[in-house]
């Protein structure tokens, strides 16, 4: 097993493009990076995987000049590389796309592209020339299509992320660091990007590829490196590696079974909405929640299912059909519906799931603050005891139910999102990717924990819940739903058992 | 059944206060209680500084420390309201026009005249003593508390952004002040109590049995009705959630609109008692140009009492911190013999100063 040596594999002929030694970091008295090893061949795409909190970004963060390493050394194409801040770092051949994108939206697709090394003569833009470079650079990642004049608020998700790449091309970057790049793209976009990719490999650029999707790296990349705690534990040629002995060396154990698998008996009708339709999308949609049941929704991004969930809580005006929650029908609020006993996770965590600068308890408890003190009053010690139970039982990992909300990983954080709804004892969860961009750990705590739900537990006299489940990864949704039914263009279609889908059939059905 | 109701009674109200000293003791060894214990440290040495360098001890001299309360308190009672209205992420320019126009309406009210039994004309303030200065108070609270809430709906009904509405009702409440006051002082008949609510007190016998000025019992009233609201009721959990994240407050079912709503209204409201404090502070004249540029001082201390723009943040305690460390800074120049022009200065760069320790600190805890 060769490949469980943390020395990277290396063609002696050449010199490395890119070569990371011992680098250690430490924040306080956390050791965010303890030696990391870890080494990419020209033209080469590298894999990075790690659960969330194993270094990944620190390390690259290092790489990029964000962070001054306090032991370790990089080189570049052979030479000592001390990346003195991100300009710097730019300006020596690295180039870093985060998962946010960092794009000016009101200025136009060749002034994002060669935003601070614009050409100029004596302190003016020079305008020709500008438009040469930035169309060469488009080009070269497929943009041929948009006039550089384009305000990049006009362009999509994906068409701003190519912005970003050709940001990089235009400055002849030798090492090209993608963070999660697919992370909302859709599957027509990331064969594009990949395309992209290779392409910009054969160029001789090198890519460092950061994802939690195990099936893009096996995918993509040549070689991978794996990150836990810190330390670079393993790494080696993709096509030779299995994708569960990769995870085995993520989590540092072996996760046969993920999915959880139970047998759910769903009962009487809990959720039921009629010919649906929202502003945009969806149209007409008709589905049947049950209790006791984990129902998925499959889909591209974008196909309507996130405003599907929010008309349904109330959170997106319905322009059409009926919605029935239980023994109550028609439109509700947020409010009524969390009173109606249902509650929604949100998918995207930073902006509307969580009030991050807020502590755990409060998070938490927002929804359900009754019951916390006499009268409308809200008693701090009563909200912690009420939080200390989920925070055992999920579990969460934290200091205490007061510890501020931003200080835990991406996995903790979601799981204060679903620990709310608990609190609020809903028996209707919406869960909208509830386990998007969080490490594998979590993920199959969160998928335990959803198939306990949907089971129920008779001893404590906790009644199955029904779970309307929208996710993007297709494992996801084969490993825990009981139907499935798959959204295209606003349309829902007919719900069919698991056993009845596969990935290449729900993806056919997706892209309809 | 009375009895146990009354046991009942009994042990609900132990319940609570074993609660609240648990959270306090909690607190006191958490982050928060650092934050504030950091800021008192800061106004020790600010005060320490202008004790030892103002001539012959004057500074803490016991008048002047007295100055220093009654100052402070127009201030403070005001950053209560803006307290709330910064932890919702929100801003208002308009408090200094709102406490200018409770100082209006109240000497308005107290010089109303109404027809007498002889047919005369004669003030409603000596036809009636007791009544005319509530009536007075009521009318100011009712007034100030109006305009606060409708900055309050056109920020929550049009979307416009609190800068904007408060930008344009500054000027707005501030004419409607100079309107109903003729665009001069109004001097009242009379002396009333509201007249004498900021009187000095430790240095004149007659009234040294209050120890502060009545105003000054008002504002520690309101910062313990104030800090309680914020820490133990619902509605102020729902103030942070809507300041923090209100995408997160909307999913969980908070009154988004209405808790925005109450809380511009609240600043009214405080706005209205900073008024009455003012008047009698200015020696209870109707002045409509009075605090001009209050919302200054008063948006300082709270952020100086490290409530941040981005909301979500801050604390009642540390806003009254800012209040008198604002104060002292203020009345020590003058003391100091600083011209006018270093006093702003100073002020300027100790705002930015305090701002900039914050973000550094907190910098380094993340």
């Amino acid at each position: 097993m060769d490949i469980l040596y943390p020395r990277p594999i290396r063609a002696l002929s050449s010199t490395p493009r890119l070569e990371m030694r011992g680098i250690e970091k430490h924040f306080g008295a956390t050791r965010a990076l303890a030696g990391v090893d870890l080494s990419v061949e020209p033209g080469e795409i590298m894999a990075l995987v790690g659960e969330n909190g194993a270094g990944k970004s620190t390390l690259m963060k290092v790489l990029y000049g964000a962070h001054t390493p306090d032991a370790g050394s990089l080189y570049l194409d052979g030479a000592p590389y001390i990346p003195l801040n991100p300009l710097h770092a730019r300006q020596s051949g690295v180039a870093m796309i985060y998962q946010e994108l960092s794009l000016a939206p009101h200025l136009s697709t060749m002034e994002n592209i060669l935003l601070g090394i614009e050409p100029a003569k004596r302190g003016l833009i020079d305008w020709a020339s500008m438009r040469t470079k930035a169309v060469e650079a488009m080009t070269a990642v497929g943009l041929k299509a948009i006039a550089p004049e384009t305000p990049v608020s006009e362009l999509s998700i994906a068409q701003q992320q190519l912005v970003e790449i050709a940001r990089a091309v235009a400055l002849d970057s030798r090492v090209l660091v993608l963070d999660e790049p697919t992370s909302s793209l859709t599957s027509v976009d990331i064969e594009k990007l990949f395309a992209l990719v290779r392409s910009l490999s054969k160029r001789g650029i090198s890519v460092i590829y950061i994802s939690h999707f195990l099936e893009e790296v096996q995918l993509l990349s040549q070689r991978f490196t794996v990150l836990r705690d810190g330390t670079s534990v393993g790494s080696g040629i993709t096509a030779e590696t299995s994708k569960e002995s990769i995870i085995a060396m993520m989590v540092g154990r072996d996760v046969k079974d993920l999915y959880p698998r139970n047998k759910h008996t769903s009962g009487k009708t809990v959720l039921d909405i009629k010919k649906v339709s929202v502003v945009k999308k969806p149209r007409f949609a008709n589905l049947q929640l049950r209790e006791g049941e984990v129902f998925g929704i499959a889909g591209l991004v974008g196909a309507g299912r996130t405003e599907l969930l929010e008309a349904i809580f109330g959170l997106e005006p319905i322009i059409d059909g009926e919605i029935t929650v239980g023994t109550f029908q028609g439109n509700a609020t947020p409010a009524q519906r969390w009173d109606q006993r249902m509650g929604m996770v949100s998918e995207d965590r930073k902006n509307q799931g969580l009030a991050l600068g807020l502590s755990i308890a409060d998070n938490i408890t927002l929804p359900k603050l009754q019951g916390l003190g006499p009268g409308r009053l809200v008693m701090p010690d009563k909200q912690e005891a009420a939080c200390d139970i989920w925070i055992q039982e999920i579990p969460i990992k934290c200091e205490s139910a007061s510890q501020r909300t931003s200080d835990l990983s991406g996995g903790n954080q979601q799981k204060v999102a679903i620990a709310r709804l608990l609190h609020a004892n809903v028996n209707i969860l919406l869960l909208d990717e509830p386990t998007r961009g969080i490490d594998v750990g979590s993920k199959a705590q969160i998928y335990r924990l959803i198939d306990s739900l949907a089971l129920g537990d008779s001893t404590i006299a906790r009644k199955p819940k029904a779970i309307l489940l929208v996710s993007s990864y297709l494992p996801e949704l084969l490993g825990t739903c009981d139907r499935i039914a798959v959204m295209c263009r606003g349309e829902l279609g007919e719900p069919r058992p698991v056993e009845e889908w596969d990935e290449h059939s729900l993806m056919t059905a997706a892209v309809g | 059944m009375g009895r146990t109701l009354a046991h009942d009674r009994s042990r609900r109200l132990s319940d609570l206060l074993i609660s609240m000293t648990t959270t306090l003791l909690k607190s006191i060894r958490s982050k928060t209680w650092l934050n504030i214990a950091a800021r008192f440290l800061a106004l020790i040495i600010v005060f320490l500084f202008f004790a030892i360098f103002v001539e012959d001890g004057k500074f803490y001299s016991l008048r002047n420390l007295e100055n220093i309360v009654r100052q402070s308190s127009v201030y403070a009672t005001a950053a209560l309201g803006m307290t709330f209205v910064i932890i919702i992420a929100g801003i208002d320019l308009s408090v200094g026009s709102i406490i200018a126009l409770a100082v209006v309406v109240v000497a308005w009210t107290l010089n109303l005249q109404v027809d007498g039994a002889d047919g005369e004309l004669v003030y409603l303030v000596h036809q009636y003593p007791a009544l005319t200065p509530l009536l007075a108070c009521l009318l100011a609270i009712g007034a100030s508390t109006a305009v606060g809430m409708l900055n309050g709906a056109l920020i929550v009904r049009l979307r416009i952004v609190p800068f904007i509405v408060t930008l344009g009702s500054m000027g707005i409440i501030r004419g409607l002040a100079k309107g109903i006051a003729g665009e001069r002082d109004i001097y009242p008949p009379e002396e009333t109590w509201i007249g004498g609510l900021m009187d000095p007190t430790l240095t004149n016998q007659a009234k040294s049995w209050m120890l502060l000025p009545p105003g000054v019992w008002v504002l520690i009233l309101c910062i313990g009705v104030a800090a309680f609201i914020l820490k133990y009721t619902r509605f102020g959990r729902h103030v942070y959630a809507v300041g923090s994240n209100e995408e997160t407050a909307r999913l969980c079912g908070v009154p988004v609109g209405r808790t925005k709503l109450i809380v511009y209204g609240l600043t009214g409201f405080f706005c209205a008692l900073a008024g009455f404090m003012q008047f009698s502070y200015i020696g209870g004249v109707g002045q409509p140009t009075t605090g001009v540029m209050y919302e200054l001082f008063v948006i300082a201390a709270v952020i100086i009492g490290g409530a941040s723009f981005s909301g979500g943040e801050g604390s009642i305690m540390g806003t009254i911190i800012g209040a008198l460390i604002i104060t002292i800074l203020y009345m020590g120049g003058q003391q100091m013999g600083w011209p006018k022009w270093v006093q702003e200065m100073v002020i300027g760069g100790i705002i930015i100063l305090a701002v900039a320790v914050d973000r550094l600190r907190h910098r380094k805890l993340a």
